[in-house]
């Protein structure tokens, strides 16, 4: 077994997170799948700055967490003002903007 | 915090082990992740399989909890406990909150509108994970793994806080901006302005109540006066019309043709 | 009294313009219904006034040329037009012509018309179509000349079509105005060559340049200048609508279509006679349009039962004599303008007089169901009489002493075709007054014909008589007037040229003119036996092909209709197919292409975020894909 075998969970996870973001339309589910992908995505940050022998990958990793941080506020509080107004957290109700 | 960096330590004895140039994963951390690699699939799987929110939240917090300990037996002990402190517990609390604020019944509705829509996501997400897998296993087949041993010589964090702090420093303030703005934004989203002067008064409460377009009286309970005992036939108000208040809106109400309103049998 | 020259054209439009505003809504209430025609008349006669003023004063000036710049029209680089008048003898006879007869004919309308509501209009348009004619005889140069030109073929177009709700006057106004229009670019297209050629547009500059342009650009020039006056003038090959704008008023067809317009033509060869003297070629052209249209008008003349017809195809027979005239060329061009003035004179007679009958029979022209009219309208018969002995040639009337040189030029045509014109204006002769004497006799002579509704046939109001008796006077004397010491050749010599006798003539003159009276007094008696006891109600089947061919005006229109009619409407067909479904089929099809394959994107754009994720996702795979799929590693 090599750290080769973290990537291939990394891949395995992004992509569960992804089916999830296509077939969940629960708002805050979605938006858990993105945080499930983003965190794959930083296991292979980590693996590759293990594998390369330098901290950049770590930092960047560090970086992604920070931005995942903020987004969620944010996404979340959109989530709660769409809620407010729309009484409905189904990102299936919210596509008036279409032909 | 100071538990989270002795415990980082204490690992840390481990990752010098690591530290040396080695492709194969042997011992610890290979039971390690044969045990916590099928826990975080699991977690993803069922955080996107579950019918309840709170439960996709709990499915990947155990995702996370696991990934955080990959991250420390990969030589990143500071990003395990980051992972643990501020994922697991900072952000998950977080979507715990905004999920009971929103009602943890506001579930997936009922119908699938999109046509398809799960089997492509299928087909896709098989094809992406046969792609990147290939692709992975193709590049890193040869590959010779350096550690981390040189880089962290003095420890992990004090390697981490040196090139943060030197080399990233400006992306580092620059994300102290952007925190400040995320903070602002989710303030001015969530905050609702209630002013004493849109708040109804008593009276115009009263005659609210009982204006027109309003139904004063205690709404009946479904089926009343209807030409079907069924939960999803509308009441009929006394005017003769009928009324979707009485209906749950998780029912599909559906109109009543001869054929559904004949006696059986 | 010179000065006063552009007066003479400004009255007139004044009263055009007046009359034809007065019928604007917010100027009803000025009443112009019941003082335009005086008004109208009084403009003309004003005019004529001026005109008989300028005349003398133009005598007295030892040149006999009056030329007055009055403002420069389009002063665009090398191109220089100004608006001027050119005062000289041959615009002189022209200006008093117009205005003498238009005035006669105006006064003649009162009564005419005294019962149409659309009087007031008939007058402005009298009035416009006089100014539009001074300033094509007054103006100094060609685009002057055009001017009016196109000024008369709109007034013309406006008259024929007075009673537009006729459908027959709407198609005779639409076909003589195209007709016109055919001609009207000869004329434009020898203007452009002028000005390419010499840089200048005045008569002036043209004519005294006239020996630096090459022998075939002259004749290029005189042969389109021959179209246009072809196509004014109703001659061969487009003398077609003439006969059609009989559908106008009478008196319309009196001054318009007999009088004064159709002789532009001749007015417009004699204007450029430096050209046409200097070209062989055209001289020619002009003999052989003028002799064949002679012919062609007298032959449908003698066919045609239709009063108006009559002499509408005598007109056009008389103006292919004056064509004739002017293409003989030399001392015979004033001939052509002698006989334009005495046929000015006796034919608006004839046609007023024409107009009187029919003002009498309930609006009736067939002559078939006239007769014994001399007895009820005496006045009417006298000077239509006199009128039709003038036309025929008789001495000493006007016809005699303007007709009898031109055929006797004619003979003297140097070579074979001396003899071909001669022999075609004489035999001209002869059937004039063969068909004018069965039109003379049918109508005023032997027994009542008449339809049953008709019981008492009346005499016109003096307002209609009076200008009879004067253009009758005027048809009685005027040849003789010009006649007389070669007044009028020595008065336009300064224009066209001072007269000499031909040194050797082919035929001695005093046996051609006995010949020709004899051919005349022949043919007029021959018609008198033939038709004095009356003729058939109705047209008889004749088996003859050639009385069947003048029947049907010589097939002119079925040939106009098979040769130019027929393959235009089938390249407009074959065009708008092309256009209909060539061009439009590609603009179109290519944007309905676009709306339809958009509306159909169009669907692409659900509004569903997840749909777009698996695009996105769609996109992610294939990105991958292609970089394993090139061996990335």
């Amino acid at each position: 077994m090599t750290p080769t075998y973290y990537l291939v969970l990394a891949a395995a996870l992004f992509t569960i997170g992804a089916m999830g973001v296509l077939v969940r339309r629960n708002a805050i589910v979605v938006f858990m799948c993105i945080e499930l992908m983003l965190n794959a995505v930083n296991l292979t940050l980590v693996t590759f700055s293990r594998i390369n022998g330098t901290l950049d990958g770590q930092i960047m990793a560090f970086f992604v967490m920070v931005v995942a941080a903020a987004e969620v506020v944010i996404g979340l509080a959109i989530i709660m003002a769409i809620f407010r107004s729309r009484r409905s957290a189904s990102v299936d109700d919210a596509n008036l903007l279409k032909y | 915090m100071s538990t989270a960096l002795a415990f980082a330590d204490a690992v840390h004895a481990h990752a010098a082990d690591l530290a040396a140039p080695a492709n194969e994963v042997k011992g610890g951390e290979k039971v390690a992740f044969w045990i916590l690699a099928p826990i975080a699939l699991g977690g993803a799987i069922g955080m996107v399989l579950a019918r309840n929110a709170i439960h996709s939240a709990l499915f990947l917090v155990c995702t996370m909890l696991s990934l955080g300990v990959f991250y420390v037996i990969n030589a990143g002990p500071f990003l395990g406990m980051v992972q643990i402190i501020v994922y697991t517990g900072a952000i998950m609390i977080l979507f715990l909150f905004v999920l009971m604020l929103v009602g943890r019944d506001s579930s997936d509705s009922i119908v699938e509108q999109l046509r398809g829509q799960r089997l492509a996501a299928a087909l896709l997400g098989i094809g992406l994970a046969a792609m990147v897998a290939t692709g992975v296993a193709r590049a890193f087949d040869d590959t010779r793994v350096v550690g981390l041993g040189r880089a962290t010589q003095d420890g992990n964090v004090p390697a981490l806080a040196a090139r943060l702090f030197t080399r990233y420093v400006f992306a580092f303030e620059v994300t102290s901006a952007l925190l400040i703005t995320a903070a602002l934004g989710a303030m001015v989203l969530a905050f609702v302005e209630r002013s004493k002067k849109d708040q109804m008064t008593q009276r115009q409460r009263s005659r609210e109540r009982v204006s027109a377009d309003s139904y004063p009286a205690p709404k009946p309970g479904p089926g009343v006066y209807a030409t079907s005992d069924s939960v999803a036939t509308p009441a009929l108000l006394p005017d003769g019309t009928t009324t979707d208040k009485s209906v749950s809106k998780v029912v599909q109400t559906h109109e009543l043709d001869a054929a559904t309103t004949k006696a059986k049998g | 009294m010179l000065s006063l020259l552009w007066l003479i054209i400004a009255l007139p439009l004044a009263g055009a313009a007046v009359l034809l505003l007065a019928g604007a809504p917010p100027l009803r209430r000025l009443g112009a219904d019941k003082w335009g025609h005086y008004l109208g008349s009084a403009t003309v006669g004003v005019s004529f006034l001026l005109a008989v003023g300028a005349f003398f004063a133009l005598k007295d000036r030892s040149d006999r040329h009056y030329e007055d710049q009055l403002w420069s029209f389009i002063p665009v680089g090398d191109l220089q037009v100004d608006i001027g008048l050119l005062f000289d003898p041959l615009s002189a006879v022209f200006v008093l012509l117009i205005t003498g007869v238009g005035f006669l004919i105006h006064v003649y309308s009162i009564g005419y018309m005294a019962d149409d509501p659309g009087r007031r209009r008939f007058f402005g348009y009298l009035n416009l179509f006089v100014a539009a004619m001074l300033v094509l005889v007054l103006g100094n140069n060609f685009v002057s000349l055009y001017a009016g030109w196109e000024g008369v073929g709109l007034a013309s177009y406006l008259l024929i079509a007075f009673w537009y709700d006729r459908p027959s006057a709407a198609t005779a106004a639409k076909k003589a105005f195209i007709m016109n229009r055919v001609g009207d670019v000869g004329l434009a297209i020898a203007i452009f060559v002028l000005f390419a050629q010499l840089g200048t547009i005045t008569y002036d500059g043209v004519f005294s340049n006239v020996d630096d342009l090459s022998s075939v650009t002259i004749t290029v020039v005189a042969l389109l200048l021959l179209l246009g006056a072809c196509g004014k003038s109703g001659q061969f090959p487009l003398q077609a609508w003439l006969p059609d704008a009989m559908a106008g008023p009478t008196p319309v067809s009196a001054l318009i279509h007999a009088a004064t317009m159709v002789t532009a033509g001749v007015y417009l060869i004699a204007r450029a006679n430096p050209i046409f003297s200097a070209s062989e070629t055209a001289q020619l052209v002009v003999c052989i349009i003028g002799a064949i249209t002679l012919m062609i008008g007298c032959i449908i003349g003698c066919a045609k039962d239709d009063m108006k017809q009559v002499l509408a195809y005598s007109t056009v027979s008389q103006i292919g004599y004056m064509f004739l005239a002017v293409g003989l060329g030399g001392p015979a061009y004033a001939l052509g303008i002698a006989h334009l003035l005495a046929h000015g004179f006796f034919k608006a007679g004839l046609f007023l007089g024409a107009g009187s009958v029919m003002h009498g029979m309930k609006d009736q022209g067939d002559i078939r169901r006239f007769g014994g009219l001399a007895k009820y309208m005496p006045i009417t018969a006298v000077t239509f009489g006199l009128g039709y002995l003038a036309i025929i040639g008789l001495p000493p009337l006007s016809g005699f002493f303007t007709k009898d040189p031109i055929i006797e030029h004619a003979f003297d045509r140097p070579g074979w075709t001396g003899w071909v014109f001669g022999g075609a204006a004489l035999l001209g002769a002869g059937l004039t007054a063969f068909y004018m004497t069965r039109l003379m006799v049918l109508v005023f002579f032997g027994k009542k014909r008449w339809t049953d509704d008709i019981k008492h046939p009346h005499e016109s109001p003096a307002v209609m008589w009076w200008p009879m008796v004067v253009l009758a006077v005027g048809s009685v004397s005027a040849g003789y007037l010009f006649y007389r010491g070669d007044a009028l050749s020595d008065w336009l010599a300064p224009v066209l040229g001072e007269p000499h006798e031909a040194a050797t003539h082919k035929i001695e003159p005093g046996v051609l003119t006995a010949t020709v009276i004899g051919v005349v007094v022949v043919a007029a008696l021959f018609a008198a036996a033939l038709f004095w006891r009356g003729t058939a109600l109705q047209e008889q089947p004749v088996r003859s092909p050639f009385v069947i061919a003048a029947r049907r005006n010589l097939y002119a229109d079925a040939f106009n209709e098979a040769v130019l009619e027929k393959p235009g409407l089938w390249l407009t067909r074959i065009l708008v197919y092309f256009d209909s479904r060539g061009i439009d089929g590609m603009v179109n099809g290519l944007a309905a292409t676009v709306g339809g394959t958009s509306s159909r994107l169009r669907r692409l754009q659900t509004g569903f975020v997840r749909s777009y994720a698996l695009t996105m996702l769609f996109g992610a795979v294939a990105v991958v894909a292609a970089l394993v799929a090139a061996g990335w590693r």
